[in-house]
């Protein structure tokens, strides 16, 4: 599988991504400029966070309206895989890849801490997850507080559309665990044909052992799996 | 002709504002207790030609609908006039 991580002006984890990418494939990421409109033949395109534009306007508006945005829900209507993290959740859910919005924090803080995720359905994404252990995952967001009306929740559990719930290191869910005020905990989601994935934590930066959590890492290896089976 | 566009952007009125509760705060920290539900949003003038001020407003709305908000947490308000 090839991936690839597309850099907007105001992206600041891609090198992250690509370094956590490159050490789960043992091969090159590639680079994709926000300008361009050709994928490079990539087979899953990360959309990494940080804050494009500024996050003026709102958090992603102005990044859905760059070119590659074009090529990417293009890529994504036939089935290409599509994943954002952080920024690139905000992206993907102003450009109505995927449904719901992400609010400013209900404490009105910027957040920067490990979570702990719980993973929920079985998609590319969290297959290879173990659905009773807690993952250690880093959030930074100023507006991570995920809402959608009761129609588009509904829609969300019907069609087993949620990935991630914060919890607490126990794997319980309660409000308590809840670090941004997200409805029903709600850390990610993914769209409805299950090959666009948004998450606010940020699985790169727990990737590395340098760094004492690698539980980032499980999550990048869940996408991998078929091909490591193969 | 030329148009002057002031449009108010809010957060739904069923969402929590959290900028908002903050200053309502703030301001009852300052004395000010008989203030209440003070909500926070973005007003964005523009201006625009256009042959009609009708011309004027659907223009000024399908720029709020594909940009200037967004409908899942926001709603608008338009306001046309002519330009002086």
């Amino acid at each position: 599988m090839k991936f690839g991580v597309v850099v907007f002006p105001g992206s600041n984890c891609d090198k992250d991504l690509i370094w956590a990418v490159e050490r789960a494939t043992g091969s090159p990421a590639v680079e994709l400029w926000h300008k361009d409109t050709d994928l490079k033949g990539c087979d899953f395109i990360f959309i990494p966070g940080g804050f494009s534009y500024g996050d003026y306007l709102r958090s992603g508006a102005i990044a859905k309206l760059s070119p590659i945005m074009g090529a990417i829900k293009e890529f994504a209507d036939k089935g290409g895989y599509v994943m954002g993290i952080c920024n690139g959740f905000q992206i993907l859910c102003e450009s109505g890849l995927l449904p719901g919005v992400l609010l400013r924090n209900n404490s009105m803080q910027f957040i920067c801490e490990n979570v702990y995720l719980k993973a929920e359905n079985n998609c590319l994404l969290t297959r290879g997850l173990n659905k009773e252990e807690a993952l250690k995952i880093p959030i930074a967001h100023g507006e991570g507080r995920y809402f959608i009306d009761e129609a588009g929740l509904n829609e969300l559990k019907q069609n087993d559309q949620i990935l991630f719930r914060y919890s607490n290191e126990k794997g319980e869910i309660s409000e308590d665990s809840n670090p941004n005020g997200s409805l029903e905990n709600i850390a990610g989601v993914c769209n409805k044909s299950k090959n666009v994935f948004g998450m606010m934590p940020h699985p790169e930066r727990a990737a590395d052992a340098v760094l004492f959590n690698e539980d980032g890492m499980k999550i990048i290896k869940s996408i991998l799996l078929e091909e490591v089976n193969a | 002709m030329k148009y002057l566009v002031e449009i108010n952007v809010m957060p739904h009125k069923a969402l929590l504002d959290p900028q908002g509760k903050a200053v309502t705060n703030g301001l009852k920290s300052i004395g000010l207790t008989q203030i209440d539900q003070v909500r926070v949003g973005k007003r964005i003038t523009l201006e625009l030609e256009a042959d009609t001020a009708a011309d004027a407003e659907a223009m000024a709305e399908n720029a709020c609908k594909k940009l200037l908000a967004n409908q899942v947490m926001e709603y608008f308000e338009i306001h046309v006039a002519e330009h002086a």
